[in-house]
């Protein structure tokens, strides 16, 4: 449906591809809201495209393209509720309120950025499965073909289908509500939504093996999403989410070689990095820090943002990094924020201090299956001189590492500790 | 919309709980459905004896078969139900995490099926 034609260079039709890909999923979180049910409502945007297929050429095209659409999926729905009610009686009711609704025209547009609010958090229910969320997110609010779904996870096609199927029906049986949850309720809520985007931001992101054109369209999905939602409900940790994104994105150029391979970041060339990128996400930071409220995603983002303001590896302020890993610690504590630490800790006061922390944290067992802990612990060793340890651990993390780049790296480090 | 909150809790815990801790949280239980039946949320419900007492009756091939209950090993049981009636999923949720055993045990929310007949 994103293709509407032959592009011959056709006004109109260009017009019509561009307004496809601006308006149809706040035509369709609208046309949601209105006919209360999903699969209605595909099928009502994919009517009133035609219809303007049909219309614009001869008549213009109309000066609020997207209220146009709103009002011609609206009255195909009726059409076509209509026509099903000669099978089945109970939707005549249904085709009959839809109708009687339309009186005022004016109130077909109001709610609008509502309604793709509205979208994303029926999207990312609680209720659904974490999978469900990922899929539907990204099918209904992104667009994503259920294919390109697919191959983004690695998973068959089949299997998205039957999990977007699923949390369609149980939006509809279990009557999960097409909005944005109460003020109560928000904090909790939105914590899903920004799991979701963020999820969805990182498999495009850590999978620089495949670097397809697909995962690469999760990050700018993402932060696509990460936009809408700062626009809709800018607190701290919208924010922050989206100034996290931007930084990392801001770096893409850098962390790779044109093979391919792997650059870590106090190793990758700087002038690389996208300014117009690092200069909206450091505004966000600025931001953040003058609200004063910090969460996850912010700190996660200062962190970044320290990052992405230092001309060199060498010149970072590690000092800072150390102290904002402190407040995430006690913000979300987890094993992995204190790998991090630790190793913002060797920059800061040199491998000993890092390794101990490392040692220390691998003897309480919960990193034990996780790669990047033995590489960073084998990196510390390597730095110290201790080669038979640091061959070991970087032994470890190879079996661990499923990433071909990431392995790509490890076997070059082992190569030259054998040098 | 109607919801059948479907409360699960592990029989052993309230064996082993103080007298009045349990009626603690009888007494809870009281003035929620007391509470929900004056606010029109609830239609119905009832706590169900112990799964020891449960029998399992199948029929097969037109013989009836009848067992005991093999819930007892889980872990969790289904002690009792409330039906309610609520305006979507979340406010069914927030009653449901209103009922005692949410805390400690677990309530399933399941919508009702409504047949045309």
């Amino acid at each position: 449906m994103s293709d509407l034609g032959d592009r011959s260079g056709d006004p109109v039709r260009d017009r019509l591809d561009a307004v496809y890909r601006l308006e149809s999923r706040r035509v369709l979180a609208t046309l949601i809201r209105l006919l209360g049910d999903f699969d209605l409502a595909e099928e009502a945007l994919h009517d009133a495209f035609r219809a303007a297929i049909e219309q614009w050429p001869q008549q213009g095209i109309p000066e609020q393209p997207r209220a146009w659409l709103v009002s011609a999926g609206r009255f195909k729905a009726i059409d076509s509720l209509r026509r099903r009610s000669r099978f089945d009686a109970s939707l005549t009711q249904i085709a009959e309120r839809l109708y009687s609704d339309l009186g005022d025209g004016a109130a077909l547009d109001e709610d609008v950025e509502d309604d793709r609010l509205r979208l994303i958090f029926t999207c990312c229910h609680p209720a659904l499965s974490a999978d469900a969320q990922v899929a539907l997110t990204l099918r209904e609010v992104c667009d994503l073909t259920t294919e390109e779904i697919a191959r983004a996870f690695l998973i068959p096609a089949p299997t998205v289908a039957q999990r977007i199927v699923r949390a369609k029906s149980k939006i509809r049986q279990a009557r999960i509500p097409y909005q944005v949850p109460s003020r109560e309720e928000l904090p909790q809520r939105i914590d899903n939504v920004l799991q979701v985007i963020y999820l969805v931001f990182n498999e495009g992101y850590v999978a620089t093996s495949g670097e397809s054109l697909t995962r690469h369209d999760l990050c700018c999905e993402a932060t696509r999403l990460g936009r809408l939602l700062v626009e809709l409900l800018p607190d701290p940790e919208t924010l922050g989410l989206l100034a996290l994104m931007l930084l990392h994105e801001s770096r893409r150029p850098a962390r790779a070689t044109t093979g391919g391979d792997l650059v870590l970041l106090a190793e990758q060339d700087r002038s690389l990095w996208d300014r117009r990128l690092i200069a909206e996400g450091l505004a966000l930071v600025q931001r953040i820090r003058a609200s004063r409220r910090f969460g996850p995603y912010s700190l996660q983002a200062s962190i970044a943002a320290v990052h992405a303001a230092s001309a060199s590896a060498a010149q970072t302020d590690w000092a800072q990094i150390v102290a904002i890993y402190e407040l995430l610690l006690r913000a979300d504590p987890s094993p992995v924020v204190e790998l991090n630490r630790a190793a913002a800790v060797a920059m800061r006061d040199g491998p000993a201090a890092g390794l101990a922390l490392v040692e220390a944290l691998l003897a309480r067992g919960e990193l034990l299956q996780y790669p990047l802990a033995h590489s960073a612990h084998a990196d510390l060793c390597r730095r110290l001189g201790r080669t038979e340890q640091a061959r070991a651990s970087y032994l470890r993390a190879l079996e661990l590492t499923q990433q071909a780049p990431q392995r790509r790296f490890i076997e070059r480090r082992l190569g030259e500790l054998e040098g | 919309m109607k919801y059948a909150c479907l409360i699960y809790d592990d029989e052993k815990l309230f064996d082993a709980m103080p007298k009045d801790e349990v009626d603690a949280i009888l007494g809870e239980y009281f003035a929620l459905s007391d509470e929900l039946g004056q606010s029109g949320h609830l239609l119905g419900g009832e706590a169900l004896m112990p799964v020891s007492s449960a029998t399992v009756v199948r029929v097969r091939h037109g013989r009836t078969s009848t067992t005991d209950g093999p819930y007892v090993e889980t872990k969790e049981q289904l002690g009792g139900f409330f039906l309610i009636e609520a305006r979507d999923l979340d406010e069914a949720i927030r009653i449901a995490a209103r009922i005692p055993s949410a805390r400690f045990g677990s309530v399933e929310v399941r919508p009702v099926m409504e047949f045309e007949r």
